[in-house]
């Protein structure tokens, strides 16, 4: 089940957190939190929306169409947006993603 | 939005922006997002450099797991988001599992803190079922010879190895913490090159910082400015080899900076842990300064309470307990006058400056002495233990 690491973003990757990352609402702080080792990351509200629709199986070109079918937004800008912010996460170590196995 | 993910720094000092607008006692200290449980103080390693205090807690004044569930679902209530797992050896508490799948389940997310001597596979396989999110293994050099000497247990580097090894295995993230002082640094580069090997994401190399026990044993490991300077470079030039492959934080012994560290992100400002007893406390080694009451949660208080409002822990908040040179110094909100134990231990006030900072009175003769005992002879360690401590033999056994 081990998730490969340093992965590189693409259109057709389908990122999925890794156990060791948790996407969390902190009822006490009113914030959304990343926890990780010895870390405790504060994404924003786009990036809260993306790391929910980054199931594992959804690749960042659907995650791209959603949001830019709900926010009415140019689609390639948005793709761009979202690869830069996931691979910034997973330049961190705190990204997987779903790969089809080879028989 | 490639600034949506600002990372809060590391280990004791971390803290969402949000819980650093305070100042004074009167105000209000948000809670801590992490906190270390020092379960338990039994440890089968004797590290002359523990960070317990010398007066250890016996095994039958440690928190029971009843007790030690409840103070896990008080701290995920209170909104602390993480938990270290540490000791002593926290593998020595035969309810380790069932304490890691409670935290789990009340949503902490865990770390363990570990000498891994005492796992096996299966109790690690255990672990991780019960939710552990990672695990950071102590290594005490590259080589058996001087690891297992000054852990003061034999075969205890071959089964880290092991352990690291099944740690990664099962799909856990895994960080080395390398303690490190004149007897060890010279292997720094190979212990870089063993955190790569071992597939670790993070590599602490953590200087001993010398307060309880290795203040006892600071003159076996205290290292020169020159041994330091270039375990800078080294350490410099791996983080830019290493980029994204292995994230490396470095902890120098503040005896040879001009500034003291800010110490636990200042006293009872951002951190706390609870000992094997069960007190809640500023810091790991805060025991060491007399004349402070710590309340413990078997106290009637809640951890809340004891935090916000116990004496202790508004002894030294803010900066109105400060005397000078810190009182008026430009500095002083900056790093609180550094680190109180120390001060205490070097001057018998916690309220003076910390001797690491050059204002201190007292700096110049410190570091001299430092200097002296970096270039001393002496290598034989005062082992960690419930006795009071061991001399080790003259040939080193």
């Amino acid at each position: 089940m081990a998730g490969p690491r340093n992965i590189s973003v693409s259109e057709a990757s389908r990122p999925v957190l890794p156990r060791h990352a948790k996407l969390k609402y902190d009822d006490t702080r009113k914030v959304w939190v990343i926890l990780a080792p010895e870390r405790v990351l504060a994404p924003d509200e786009i990036a809260v929306e993306v790391l929910q629709l980054c199931n594992g199986e959804r690749n960042v070109g659907d995650v791209a169409d959603q949001l830019a079918a709900k926010y009415a937004a140019p689609r390639e800008a948005i793709l761009a947006d979202v690869i830069v912010m996931l691979q910034d996460l997973a330049d961190k170590g705190f990204l997987t993603e779903i790969r089809e196995k080879t028989p | 939005m490639s600034d949506v993910l600002p990372t809060i720094p590391p280990g004791a000092s971390d803290s969402l922006a949000v819980l650093e607008k305070t100042r004074s006692t009167a105000e209000t200290f948000g809670i801590p997002l992490a906190v270390l449980l020092e379960i338990t103080h039994r440890c089968p390693l004797q590290c002359p450099y523990c960070s317990n205090p010398v007066e250890l807690d016996r095994s039958g004044k440690e928190l029971t797991t009843e007790e030690w569930k409840k103070v896990l679902s008080e701290l995920a209530e209170i909104g602390v988001l993480q938990v270290h797992f540490s000791g002593g050896e926290p593998t020595a508490r035969k309810d380790l599992v069932e304490l890691v799948k409670h935290a789990s389940d009340v949503g902490l997310y865990t770390n363990l803190i570990t000498s891994a001597v005492l796992l096996t596979r299966e109790r690690l396989s255990e672990l991780a079922d019960a939710g552990l999110c990672h695990v950071q293994i102590s290594f005490q050099g590259i080589e058996e010879g001087l690891a297992d000497r000054v852990a003061g247990y034999r075969g205890g580097h071959r089964k880290k190895l092991e352990v690291a090894k099944w740690t990664r295995e099962l799909d856990l993230p895994l960080t080395v913490n390398a303690v490190m002082h004149r007897q060890n640094l010279h292997q720094l580069p190979e212990i870089i090159q063993m955190s790569v090997d071992l597939d670790a994401d993070r590599l602490e190399v953590a200087n001993v910082q010398y307060y309880g026990w290795a203040l006892k044993n600071r003159a076996a490991l205290m290292p020169s400015v020159a041994q330091l300077d270039e375990c800078t470079d080294i350490v410099e030039e791996a983080r830019e080899r290493l980029r994204g492959r292995l994230t490396i934080d470095y902890v120098v012994p503040d005896y040879y900076a001009l500034r003291p560290k800010k110490c636990m992100g200042g006293w009872g400002r951002q951190f706390f842990n609870i000992s094997p007893a069960g007190k809640v406390l500023p810091c790991h080694a805060a025991e060491s300064i007399t004349g402070l009451d710590f309340l413990s949660v078997r106290s009637n208080h809640s951890i809340a309470w004891i935090w916000q409002n116990s004496e202790a822990f508004n002894r030294y908040r803010g900066t109105g307990w400060m005397k000078e040179p810190c009182k008026s110094c430009e500095f002083r909100e900056i790093d609180f006058g550094g680190c109180r134990c120390q001060a205490f231990a070097l001057t018998g006030d916690a309220a003076n400056t910390d001797p690491a900072c050059a204002l201190s009175p007292l700096h110049e003769t410190i570091f001299k002495q430092a200097e002296r005992e970096a270039e001393g002879e002496t290598n034989r360690f005062l082992y960690r233990n419930f006795a009071g401590g061991t001399l080790e033999s003259e040939n080193g056994a």
